[in-house]
Formats: structure tokens, C-alpha cells, sequence
């Protein structure tokens, strides 16, 4: 065990020097703060032990000077914490807009992993050093945290949302990855190992053995859960084009049910997409009825990965035809007369 | 902290009946009790506050179905459940006063009228609930789920046959709802369903908290009306009586914001 | 009766006029059993709950042993990881719930508050009692969930594994926790009116000693903040029986609401457990510098400023959860305000020893250790309100190692503190002082190899509630086991020599350690029934060492 023994993680990230000098900072007002009370506290005692039971020290109710110092100082000392930490923090919650994307699942007890191109791994995270990463993470089941300490990073990972964090790679070499929130009986087995890598190793290993991409089997998933029906693309569409509408502010007509003011926007974001999916009343686009379905129970979290994935691909002209094998559904059929029909 | 050569002499001092060993006076006494009413009765509100912020937070991120999950609530019951809660706090405000002047009948006839009227606002709610059971609206093994859908689309397309014929607030037949194999029911409108189970789920959680407080209530009017008949109380000790007023009043205010929380949601109309 | 000249300065051995064994005091009285369980006299009460904290703290510490002993290998080879998951679901919910909350003001507050007051009893004698039974009460029922199999959610109980996936008996412990939460409401409730109308003649709020300030300040945070936990831990009980989703997403509800409601308990709650610990400090301190408390009147709104900001803090728990940067930035700030109030009362305790007579009886002892540990948890609270480092240790062993700092190196040790130091006037008996100062040390020492090594854990990444873990981390894992050894030794010497004490320890006169405040000035050791015969008249300001304080109790 003395072999393996280490005093301090590893730096392996952008950010771990950034939270190492604040640490440092904490700590040496730690280390100050408290040998002064300790050297003070046995000094005190020592110098003033009890002579004679007889004497009566003279009281001492307070001292203005000294009470306003020892309250502004430590006023002044934690505003500093506080600024340095709240900048550390940005840095750590921001990813930068071209970082590569990784989409992260955590599940009893394990994670898995996707890469866009189409690699995925179980309980292991390849990524190159020197890119910025931007992992999305969600959960199937109860809260975990996706944590990375050679990084400083984690992040909590809720089901039924999405949350993400990123990281820029420093060194190579091989790092703990830790879930970091009880979740059950094997909650210290949902470890794994995030494996640093130069860029040309990278790109070797996305090309071994990857499945194909992300975006594809997702392509595949909106033909099969019949998004195509209705998403059409063209004049005869029942559903707004897909095409070009990620990270676009989409114009809204309701938010559950209830008409809202017009002009109101919705940024579309991976989460927007995935509400869209789960819950499609709950904002519908102008101009548009709510008739969509919802795929709760239909799809897993992987396959709206992949899907989403696929939409955010999507480019003009690229929506796939719709062919005999994905009929138009009943519901335009009936011609349901009522708008609030949903 | 010293003392001084003066102490005071307080035992063989006269007690008074009702004054407690621990106690000075009967002025400390009563304060003491008074106080320590008000400070149950904080926590009181820190309880129910709880329930009343999930319930304030699913609101909002609901609203819609919170209203449609409302409008299933009946609002005349409601109503009168308020006017009765109302006149019970009456009633139990004429029998703190009549313990004040000294009236001991009176102030245990007030108190087992008291009684009565939460008996019947326990009454109408048990006609609410047996008829929510029934329509399998209670948020167990029993919920409709895809019923409630069924219900939301049979109901609007009834409404729209009769082109405002008055549609009361009925339930539709067996015959009117969608079959089960339509092919666009199913999966669609779990999520709503979701969320009126969870309006019906705050809905029983609030009010049987509350029927509960009243049912504690009860016994500690019925045990004060007791000791009231047999003349304990009088115009030097009344603290009892006035602090199970206190608690009553606080059962009526939290019925008071419940009412319009649960049941005003919606707008009820041409239901 | 014995007067005091208010112009002497010379301080004379006590003359021990009263205290005498064959008077009849509390304790003596009347020794059927019937006379201790339904008494209502609130210093029996507080022995009462002595013996029930102390099985409980037994039977948390023994949770400890297996837990420290698991991890001193990376492997999971002496308990299975759910029978690991239970151990420390158990531990914390057994030290927290049943015996850190409960402890110095069940205890020590329901003996002493009093008698500081000189009142006769609490405001609501019954209603104490009925307190002590919800305590026993919620007792029996936590154990009972124990002996049925256990909960495995962590104390923390986060959902939806809790509401959802968890096999356990949750709603159990739930519900005993539940009960045992109203005997902290009502003892709150009881403390809050016997500070506000119980006081004696010329006792102003401003003469009242620290530790009333201190009590009034955990009764008032009591009060308010656990049946916020009862009302969730009620919706968790009706989330697990009737699968409505409250807080799992699966059927529409937050699981992160839950932990908004959770901490909005759980935050004020860890005030509860040091607020007292700081309001003994106070009395110690003075008593054993023979001086008074520097700052008075900044030390009890400090107090109640602690309980107020507690209020506002508790999303500090959620960093990492996804609330909104703003928000987290918000309640950082907020709780860097908590940590000055907490420095202030420990410079000022240094204040107050500057100048004085020391002297270093077992609760002095037991007080210094206080200073340095509590400082050191507090400290390193800083690292977890800042935003920037917490996101790293979050849910890290430097969590585990920073509260066991403040609630075992700061409250545990300010109970232990109050013990000794009230010792002889609850029960009349000196203890050895000997052993006291070794069981002290022992702990101090015990304590520091324990838990230093985890802040260094955490730093390296180890996460909490890991019963296997990669082998980099066992020679710091080895040392804090190692440690906790060590600290079980300082716990249990006092089980021995303080039980010896109470049968065949020298006796005490009314005030051995000479203090000034009433506790000690007005009543026997042990007091008599109803405390004293006459109500005293307060006319200075506490703290107030004049020369004699002998006992002026008269018979």
C-alpha cells in the first residue's frame, strides 16, 4: 500500500491548478487562523494559570478596537474566498462554445459512455488531450455524480434531466472516475477510468471497432419511432421542420396548454429536444397544433441521445423521405375536431 | 450574578387552587400558558408550510392540470365547509367569553356546539371523499389513470355535442368513453394523468392533515367542555379555554387558505 | 444564612455549610421506580434522558467501530456492502437524530436551565416528560427498523432511491424519526417559555447567563425548522405506500425538491447541535479563568444570529446538484456570514482567559480542546463555501472530516465539557480528576488521528459511503482507523469512572469550582426537590466574581 501512497491528486486538467492556488489560499488561512488560537489558547492558559486561589482578576467587558478587527478581517479574508471562488466556479460550470461533445448515462451501477462518432464505452472515458470536452450526463434511475478528481470536477446526475460539465485535458495518462452520490449496494464498484490520450492515439482509437455514429442510429430511430410522419420537411407537414433547429430560439404559441403571449421564444438546446420528445405539450411551436404524441415508455435515455444527436445534425434539405413503411398516423386521419384536444 | 440578602419568601405563601407548584402567580401562569400556545402553534404553521410549498411548486410547474384536476373538486361542498368552519369559530370565540364572565354552562354548551359544527364539516368531507373514491379519484392502487383521460376528451366532446346545453358536472357513461384500443389514447396523456394524481395526491395530503388536527381537536374541546361543566374555570382561570380557542381559530385559518388553494383553482365554469 | 460582603476582593476556600447527604435532595427523595418514570421534576427528567442518549451514543459508536474496521482494507471483506450501506445509514441517523440533538439540551438544559433562572421548574413540567417519552418512543421504533433489516439510504435519505428503489424498512425509521422530531419541538417550545416568563426577580435578559442565551437561540431554531423535516418525511412515507411521484421523475415529480426540503431542516439542525456546546464554552471559560465572559452582549446576539442566518444557507448542500450558478453564488455568500459570528465568540472566549485565573479542571480541559477543533472544522467550512473547492470535495471524505470536526471535536466535546463540569451538582460527587484529564487527552489525541487523514482523503477524491476503495487511499485509511480506536478508548473511560463517581466519589460541596452564576450560587449538590426555598433577586450583571461564592442556600 506505501507503493501507491500519494499526498495530492493528480493535475490533469485546465482547472485543477486554478482550485489547487485557491485551496492553497484556503489552507494557509486555515493553518494561520487556527495556530493562532491554538498557540494563543495554551499560551493564555500557561501565562495566566491560577496562582492563588485568593485573586479576583479585574473584568474586562470588551474592547471596541479589537472587537471591530477580529470581525472585519475575517469579513475581508472571506469576501476574498468568496470572489476567488466564484471565479474558479465559473471557469469550472462555462465549457467553452467548441467543445467536443460526450454524452455520459449513469445507471445501478455503472456509466456509460457515447462518443458522437459512434464509440461506446462502459465504466471508461477516451478523450484527447489539449480539446475541451463537454459531457451531458443523465441518469436512468436515482442521482449519481459523475466525478473526475484529478480533473476537480463533478456533477450531480438527476434522472429525468440533463446536466453536463466539461474539462480540458492537460496530461496523459489514466484517471479515476468515481460516482459521487450514494446510489445503492454498489455504489463503491461505479468507478471507472477516464484514459487521457495524445490526439493521434485518439482518433486511432475512434476508428477501431466503432459502431456507427451516434448521429446515424439515430437517424434510423426517426424513421422507426415515426418522427418522419410528421416531420416531414415539406408542404403536407403535420410538425415543424426539424432541419437547422438546434440551438436556434424557436417562436412558442402554449406552454402546457395555456396560450401565451406572442413572440415568446424557446432557445432549442438538447434539453428543449428532449422535452419536446417526453413531454410535447409542454411547449408547442407557433403555428403549429399540439397533436404530437409523447414517447414516454418508448424510448430509452440512449435512444433520445441518439436521436437528438441525429436533430442536431440535420441540416436543409437532409430530412430522410417518407416511404410505405411509415404510414400516416390515425390521428391526422380522424380529423379530431377540437384544438384542445390533447 | 449575585444575590442580595433579600430573597423571597414563597413557601407558606397561599396558593391558589389552580395555580400550578412551579408557577409564582396566576398572571405567570396564564402568560406562560398563552405564550406557549402561540409557540405550538408556529411550529403549526412551519408543518403545514412544508406541504404548502410542494404544493405551491407543483402549482406552477403544472398549472394547467392543477386547474382541470380542481375543477373535479365540487366547489358548493367546499364553500360550505367554509361557512361551517366559520361558525364554529364563533361559537368557540362565545365560549372563551363566557369562561371569561364566568359562565360555566355556557361556556361548555358553546364548546360541545363547537363540536358539533366540526362534525359536520367532517361530514360533508366524508360525502366529498366517499364520491372522489368512487370515481377513482383517490391517489392509490384505485387511480383512474388513463381514465382521466378518457374523461378529459369523453367530457369536451360531450360538451361540444350539446353545444352548451348547461353540461353539468357529469362523468360520462361507459358508451361515451374512447375505447380502450383507439390508437390515439395510450401512451398519451400518462403525463397529464401524472400530474392530476399528484394534485389529488396534495389535495389528501393537505385536507386529512387537517381533518386530522381537527379530530385532536375534538378530544381537547371535549375534555375542556368537561372540566367547564364542573365549574373549574372562572374569570381567574380561563387560560385553558382560551388557548384551545387559539388552537381551534388556527384549525379554521389553515381551512381558510385551503379552500381557495385547492379548491378556487380553476374557474369552475360550466362545470 | 451566609452574607456576602459585595466589597470583598479575597476569595476564601468555600466553607461547605450546606450539601450535606443526609439532607433530602432530588435524587434521594424518593427511590421507587414510579418516582423516576412519571416524574416531573425537570432534573430527573434530564438524568433520564442521560441514560437513554448514552445506550444511544453506545450503540452509534459501535456502528463507527465496524465502519472504521471495514475500511481498513480497500477490499470489502467484513461486512457486505449493504450491510455496510446500513452501518453507516444506522450510525448517522442513530448520532444525529438520537443522541447529538437531544444531547446538551435534554440534558444539560433541562437540568440546569432552571435552576440558571432560578425557577422552580420548566414552564411545562408534563409536557417535558412527554417529551422525554416521544424520545424513548421514537427510540424504540428506529431500533425497531434496525432489528427488522435496516435502512440503506444514507441518513440523508435522497430520492428517488429513497422513495423508489431502496428494499428497506424507510418508512420505519421514517416514522420514528418523526416522533422523536416532536420531543426536540416541544423541548424547544418548553425551553422558549421558561426563558420568557420564568425568570426570577431582577433576572433581565441581559443578566442571564450564556448558556440560556445559547439554549433559547437552539430552542427557537427547533422550534421552527423540524417540522419541516416531519412534513417531508411524511411525503416520503406516502411517495414509498401509494407510488404517487412526488420526487421521482418518472411519475412527473423532483427528486431535487426533496433535497430543498431535506436541508432546509438539516442545515438549522446542525446549529442545534452546536449552538449548546458553544453556550457551555461560555460557562466554563469563566468559571475556569474566574473571569467574565469577554463581549458579552455581542456573544448572545451572536448566538442568535447563527440560528437565524441557519435558515438561509441550506442550498450550500446542493452545489453540485444543477441548481443555478446565481443561486449557488447566493447562498455562498450567505454562508460565509455564519462563519464570522463563529470566529467572533472564539476570539472573545481568548479575550476572556486573557488576564484570568486558570485553572485546568477536566471541564476546562475539555474546553480547550473545544477552541482548537471546533476552529479547525469551522475553517474548513471555508473551503465548502467556496464555490471553487467545493465543487471538488463535494461528497469527498473532507465532508466527513469537517463535521465529524465540529459535531465530535466541537459538540461532542462541549457536552463532555458540560458533564464534568455539572457533575457535581447533579449528583453531588466529585470524579478523579486524573482520570478525567487522561480520558480527555485520550480523546483529543484519538479524535485528531481519526479525522485529520480524511480532509487529506478527500482532497484526493475518495468519496463518502464507499465500503471499497482504490488502493492509493489505505495508509490514510489505516491511520484514522488506528485513530478511532484510540478515540473509542477516551469514550468509554468515562462510562467507568464517572458511574464510580456517582457511588463512591467524594462529595461535593454546593460550589466547588467556585462560579458566579445561580446554578451554582443558590441550590445544594444535589439540589433539594424544588431547587431552593427562596426565589433569589438578581441585581448584577452575570459573570460578576466577587470573592465568595459561597452557597448562600439556607435550609
Amino acid at each position: 500500500m506505501f507503493e501507491e501512497f500519494k499526498w495530492l491528486p493528480e493535475q490533469a486538467s485546465t482547472i485543477a491548478p486554478e482550485v489547487d492556488m485557491l485551496t492553497l489560499f484556503i489552507v494557509i488561512v486555515t493553518v494561520l487562523i487556527s495556530l493562532l488560537v491554538g498557540v494563543l489558547t495554551i499560551g493564555f492558559a500557561v501565562a495566566f494559570r491560577r496562582k492563588s486561589e485568593s485573586y479576583i482578576p479585574a473584568p474586562w467587558f470588551g474592547c471596541i478596537p479589537l472587537e471591530i478587527g477580529w470581525t472585519l478581517i475575517p469579513v475581508f479574508i472571506c469576501l476574498i474566498m468568496f470572489t476567488w471562488g466564484v471565479k474558479v466556479y465559473s471557469n469550472i460550470v462555462i465549457p467553452p462554445a467548441d467543445a467536443m461533445e460526450l454524452y455520459a448515462v449513469g445507471r445501478q451501477w455503472m456509466w456509460k459512455i457515447q462518443h458522437p462518432e459512434g464509440q461506446r464505452e462502459i465504466n471508461a472515458l477516451h478523450v484527447p488531450i489539449g480539446r475541451p470536452v463537454k459531457v451531458t450526463l443523465t441518469s436512468e434511475d436515482v442521482i449519481h455524480c459523475f466525478s473526475i478528481p484529478a480533473f476537480r470536477i463533478k456533477q450531480d446526475v438527476v434522472p429525468g434531466r440533463y446536466s453536463s460539465l466539461w474539462f480540458q485535458a492537460t496530461k496523459t495518462g489514466t484517471y479515476q472516475l468515481f460516482c459521487s452520490e450514494y446510489c445503492g449496494t454498489e455504489h463503491s464498484r461505479m468507478i471507472g477510468k477516464v484514459i487521457v490520450m495524445e490526439e493521434a492515439d485518439y482518433q486511432k482509437w475512434l476508428s477501431e471497432g466503432a459502431e456507427s455514429g451516434s448521429a446515424l442510429q439515430g437517424r434510423k430511430l426517426y424513421t422507426k419511432l415515426q418522427c418522419v410522419t410528421c416531420h416531414t420537411g415539406n408542404a403536407e407537414a403535420k410538425a415543424p421542420n426539424l432541419e437547422g433547429i438546434y440551438r436556434k430560439h424557436i417562436p412558442i404559441s402554449h406552454i402546457d396548454g395555456v396560450k401565451i403571449k406572442d413572440g415568446t421564444k424557446v432557445f432549442a438546446d438538447d434539453s428543449y429536444i428532449r422535452e419536446s420528445i417526453l413531454y410535447p405539450n409542454a411547449k408547442v411551436a407557433a403555428g403549429w397544433e399540439s397533436i404530437m404524441p409523447t414517447y414516454q415508455g418508448l424510448v430509452t435515455e440512449e435512444e433520445l441521445l441518439q436521436v437528438i444527436a441525429y436533430i442536431k445534425s440535420l441540416n436543409q434539405g437532409q430530412t430522410p423521405p417518407r416511404t410505405e413503411e411509415t404510414p400516416t398516423p390515425a390521428i391526422i386521419q380522424n380529423k379530431n375536431p377540437s384544438k384542445e384536444v390533447n | 450574578m449575585s444575590t442580595t440578602n433579600e430573597t423571597i419568601q414563597d413557601h407558606g405563601q397561599h396558593h391558589h387552587k389552580d395555580l400550578a407548584h412551579h408557577f409564582d402567580t396566576l398572571e405567570q401562569q396564564h402568560d406562560a400558558n398563552t405564550l406557549g400556545m402561540w409557540a405550538f402553534l408556529l411550529t403549526e404553521v412551519l408543518f403545514f408550510g412544508g406541504l404548502f410549498a410542494a404544493y405551491t411548486i407543483y402549482r406552477y410547474k403544472y398549472s394547467a392540470m392543477f386547474e382541470e384536476a380542481s375543477n373535479h373538486l365540487d366547489i358548493t361542498l367546499g364553500a360550505t365547509n367554509t361557512v361551517i368552519l366559520i361558525l364554529s369559530s364563533l361559537t368557540m370565540a362565545l365560549a372563551v367569553r363566557c369562561s371569561q364572565t364566568g359562565n360555566s354552562l355556557w361556556t361548555g354548551r358553546w364548546l360541545l356546539i363547537t363540536i358539533a359544527f366540526g362534525l359536520m364539516f367532517l361530514g360533508v368531507k366524508y360525502v366529498e371523499w366517499k364520491h372522489d373514491y368512487h370515481i377513482h379519484l383517490m391517489p392509490g392502487k384505485d387511480w383512474s389513470g388513463k381514465d382521466w383521460w378518457h374523461w378529459q376528451y369523453a367530457k369536451k366532446a360531450k360538451e361540444m355535442d350539446t353545444h352548451g346545453k348547461g353540461a353539468g358536472h357529469s362523468y360520462p357513461d361507459k358508451k361515451d368513453v374512447i375505447a380502450d384500443n383507439d390508437p390515439s389514447l395510450g401512451v398519451r396523456g400518462i403525463q397529464e394523468s401524472q400530474q392530476a394524481r399528484l394534485f389529488f395526491l396534495l389535495y389528501f395530503c393537505m385536507t386529512s392533515l387537517h381533518a386530522l388536527h381537527m379530530l385532536v381537536g375534538f378530544v381537547l374541546i371535549g375534555i375542556i367542555a368537561y372540566f367547564a361543566y364542573q365549574g373549574a374555570y372562572s374569570p381567574e382561570y380561563y387560560s385553558p379555554v382560551e388557548n384551545i380557542g387559539l388552537y381551534w381559530h388556527f384549525v379554521d385559518i389553515v381551512w381558510i387558505f385551503l379552500f381557495p388553494l385547492l379548491y378556487l383553482l380553476g374557474a369552475h365554469m360550466g362545470h | 444564612m451566609a452574607t456576602v460582603s459585595l466589597e470583598s476582593k479575597t476569595f476564601e476556600k468555600f466553607p461547605d455549610i450546606v450539601g450535606r447527604h443526609d439532607e433530602v435532595n432530588y435524587l434521594n427523595h424518593d427511590h421507587s421506580v414510579a418516582s423516576w418514570l412519571f416524574t416531573l421534576d425537570h432534573k430527573r427528567i434530564g438524568l433520564l434522558y442521560l441514560v437513554t442518549i448514552t445506550l444511544m451514543f453506545l450503540l452509534g459508536g459501535a456502528l463507527a467501530g465496524a465502519i472504521r474496521l471495514e475500511l481498513l482494507t480497500p477490499k470489502g471483506d467484513f461486512l457486505t456492502a449493504d450491510t455496510y450501506n446500513k452501518a453507516f445509514t444506522a450510525h448517522g441517523i442513530i448520532m444525529l437524530f438520537f443522541f447529538l440533538i437531544p444531547s446538551i439540551p435534554a440534558v444539560l438544559g433541562n437540568f440546569v436551565v432552571p435552576l440558571m433562572i432560578g425557577a422552580k421548574d420548566v414552564a411545562f413540567p408534563r409536557l417535558n416528560l412527554f417529551s422525554y417519552y416521544l424520545y424513548f418512543a421514537g427510540s424504540v421504533i428506529a431500533l425497531t427498523a434496525l432489528l427488522l433489516g435496516g435502512v440503506d439510504t444514507g441518513w440523508t435519505f435522497y430520492t428517488p432511491f429513497s422513495s423508489t428503489y431502496s428494499n428497506s424498512y424507510v418508512v420505519v425509521m421514517a416514522s420514528g424519526l418523526f416522533v422523536v422530531g416532536f420531543s426536540s419541538i416541544l423541548t424547544g417550545l418548553n425551553f422558549i417559555i421558561t426563558v420568557h416568563r420564568m425568570r426570577c426577580p431582577g433576572l433581565t435578559w441581559f443578566r442571564l447567563p450564556l448558556f440560556i442565551w445559547a439554549i433559547y437561540a437552539t430552542s427557537v431554531v427547533q422550534l421552527l425548522g423540524t417540522p419541516v423535516i416531519a412534513v417531508t418525511l411524511g411525503l416520503l412515507g406516502v411517495e414509498r405506500v401509494l407510488g404517487v411521484g412526488i420526487f421521482d421523475p418518472r411519475l412527473g415529480g423532483d427528486p431535487i425538491l426533496f433535497q430543498h426540503l431535506f436541508w432546509f431542516y438539516s442545515h438549522p439542525a446542525v446549529y442545534i447541535m452546536i449552538l449548546p456546546s458553544l453556550g457551555v464554552t461560555s460557562e466554563v471559560i469563566a468559571t475556569f479563568s474566574r473571569k467574565n465572559v469577554f463581549g458579552y452582549h455581542i456573544i448572545a446576539f451572536s448566538s442568535i444570529a447563527i440560528a437565524v442566518f441557519g435558515f438561509i444557507v441550506w442550498a450550500h448542500h446542493m452545489f453540485t446538484t444543477g441548481i443555478s450558478p446565481y443561486a449557488a453564488m447566493v447562498f455562498s455568500l450567505l454562508t460565509f456570514s455564519v462563519a464570522i459570528p463563529s470566529g467572533i465568540k472564539v476570539f472573545s472566549w481568548l479575550a476572556t482567559m486573557y488576564g484570568g485565573s486558570i485553572s485546568f479542571d477536566t471541564p476546562m480541559i475539555y474546553a480547550f480542546g473545544f477552541l482548537g477543533l471546533f476552529t479547525i472544522g469551522g475553517m474548513t467550512g471555508l473551503f465548502l463555501s467556496t464555490l471553487g473547492t467545493d465543487i471538488h470535495l463535494h461528497d469527498t471524505y473532507f465532508i466527513v472530516a469537517h463535521f465529524h470536526y465540529i459535531m465530535v471535536g466541537g459538540a461532542i466535546m462541549g457536552y463532555m465539557a458540560g458533564i464534568h463540569y455539572w457533575w457535581p451538582k447533579m449528583t453531588g460527587r466529585m470524579y478523579s480528576e486524573f482520570w478525567g484529564k487522561l480520558s480527555a487527552g485520550i480523546t483529543f489525541i484519538g479524535f485528531n488521528f481519526t479525522f485529520f487523514p480524511q480532509f487529506i482523503l478527500g482532497y484526493l477524491g475518495m468519496p463518502r459511503r464507499y465500503y471499497e476503495y482504490p488502493d492509493e487511499f489505505q495508509v490514510l485509511n489505516v491511520f484514522s482507523s488506528a485513530g478511532a480506536s484510540i478515540l473509542a478508548i477516551g469514550y468509554i473511560m468515562p462510562l467507568f469512572y464517572m458511574t464510580y463517581s456517582f457511588f463512591f466519589g467524594e462529595k461535593a460541596s454546593s460550589n466547588p469550582f467556585g462560579a458566579s452564576t445561580l446554578d451554582w450560587t443558590n441550590t445544594t449538590s444535589p439540589p433539594s426537590p424544588h431547587n431552593f426555598e427562596k426565589t433569589p433577586i438578581v441585581t448584577e450583571e452575570p459573570y460578576h466574581f466577587h470573592g465568595k461564592e459561597a452557597a448562600v442556600v439556607n435550609h
